[in-house]
């Protein structure tokens, strides 16, 4: 079944029609053609998908591409504005916050909208944020510190 | 992973989506526990019908008892209610332990109480609650006793046709206190045991106390005999090890490759003990 959706991602408008069945993780990858939101587990526990919905982190490949109708998508793609990266973005490249890069998008998603409940996290608090994004790469450390610079530019930036 | 080919249609209100059940419907609402299902073939339903557009079931009501919360209601929206983190702290307290940022923005108490995953954790803390599930199909609305709501393996009392509109959770009085616990299964954070404590105490001992474990036997259970072993004691570490040595009675304890029988059994006793210690 064919469904017509109209979904904002990154600011732009996009209508066209997706089956029941499309996957929104899959709907912006190969319709949309934005891969930087990267598929790992495919079974909602490695956060690699993650994306904003109206500003609220989901992991992308356990939502229906028909169910994004007329919402705000933001993909990591969607973080710098103007040319200019976004204050995770900037700090993730500081603190080198990325080994493979394959978590990193995930990671960067998770990480923007939990500072906007949590401005001024402790480490552990950061920590337990990450419970649904994995590094395979075991860096840790750095992603916790690039999310601590973020959270300190962007307290500073208001 | 691809799922079979389904027909989708949205609902705008209860009434809308109640119309639309039927043979081979099922029910879509957050779909954190539904799509994973469809994705690995394990459920393959001709339709879907989404409610979680609807608004009215995600409203979260301060009654003068009891909080209602709406069955389309996000485990992040009850983590973050102020009339739930004031009268009913477990509830407030197992939400923030569900899943992850992603799965609670999503992930709605209904859909999870539908699904009735034998690991899910609001099982548990709504046995210990006491709560009442207000459900809702064609004949009308009607109240199911949380005790009467679990039948089995992912089997509940819902009915084909029906939707859970809500949950009624009680106020606590005062003199109640309520925990939960859980060891947890570090990439799906599911309760590989947890256990949920609600005791009300009078003159220095237990009057009375709900104890819901999960993650433990086919579904949710209440562990009746640890309860009755408690009424009437003070809580003691000596009076906690005597009542909770059969905490898993009449529970067929699962087996998988994160927890034997044997392994699950022990944890289930740590965590009934630890959940009570925390409330002496």
């Amino acid at each position: 079944m064919a469904n017509k959706i109209s979904v904002t991602v990154n600011g732009k408008q996009y209508t066209g029609e997706v089956e029941s069945r499309t996957l929104l993780s899959d709907y912006l990858r190969e319709d949309l053609s934005l891969t930087g939101t990267h598929i790992g587990c495919d079974t909602s526990s490695c956060g690699a998908c993650t994306i904003h919905i109206d500003g609220k982190a989901v992991k992308s490949c356990t939502m229906l591409a028909v169910q994004a109708d007329g919402c705000e998508v933001t993909t990591v793609e969607g973080l710098a504005t103007n040319g200019n990266l976004h204050p995770m973005q900037e700090s993730f490249k500081e603190e080198h916050g990325l080994q493979c890069g394959f978590c990193t998008p995930g990671m960067m998603m998770t990480a923007t909208d939990f500072l906007k409940t949590n401005p001024n996290p402790s480490e552990q608090e950061i920590r337990e944020a990450l419970e649904g994004n994995f590094c395979r790469c075991t860096g840790y450390h750095n992603i916790v510190r690039s999310i601590q610079l973020a959270a300190k530019k962007m307290s500073e930036a208001v | 992973m691809i799922p079979n080919s389904f027909d989708y249609k949205k609902a705008t209100s209860v009434d809308e989506a109640i119309s639309l059940l039927g043979d081979d419907v099922q029910i879509l609402g957050g779909g954190h526990s539904l799509i994973p299902t469809l994705k690995l073939r394990l459920n393959a339903p001709g339709t879907l019908v989404d409610i979680s557009k609807i608004e009215s079931l995600k409203v979260i009501r301060d009654n003068e008892n009891s909080i209602t919360i709406g069955g389309g209601a996000t485990h992040a929206s009850i983590a973050a209610d102020a009339a739930l983190s004031e009268h009913a702290p477990m509830m407030t307290q197992a939400a923030k332990e569900i899943g992850d940022i992603q799965v609670r923005n999503f992930g709605t108490i209904g859909g999870s109480m539908a699904h009735a995953d034998p690991a899910a954790d609001w099982p548990a803390v709504l046995l210990a609650c006491d709560a009442n599930v207000v459900i809702q199909g064609k004949g009308g609305k009607r109240e199911v006793d949380i005790d009467q709501f679990f039948k089995g393996f992912y089997e509940t009392a819902l009915a084909d046709g029906e939707i859970i509109t809500a949950v009624r959770i009680p106020k606590m009085a005062s003199n109640r206190h309520s925990v939960y616990v859980k060891f947890k299964q570090p990439a799906s954070r599911f309760a590989i045991v947890g256990c949920a404590v609600g005791i009300e105490m009078e003159g220095g001992v237990v009057k009375s106390a709900r104890i819901g474990m999960t993650g433990v036997g086919e579904s949710a259970y209440r562990a009746m005999n640890v309860e009755k072993a408690l009424v009437g004691q003070a809580l003691t570490a000596e009076s906690i090890e005597a009542a909770v040595k059969n905490v898993t009675e009449g529970a067929e304890v699962m087996s998988d490759h994160y927890a034997s029988q044997k392994y699950r059994t022990h944890l289930a006793h740590v965590y009934v003990k630890r959940a009570l210690k925390m409330l002496m």
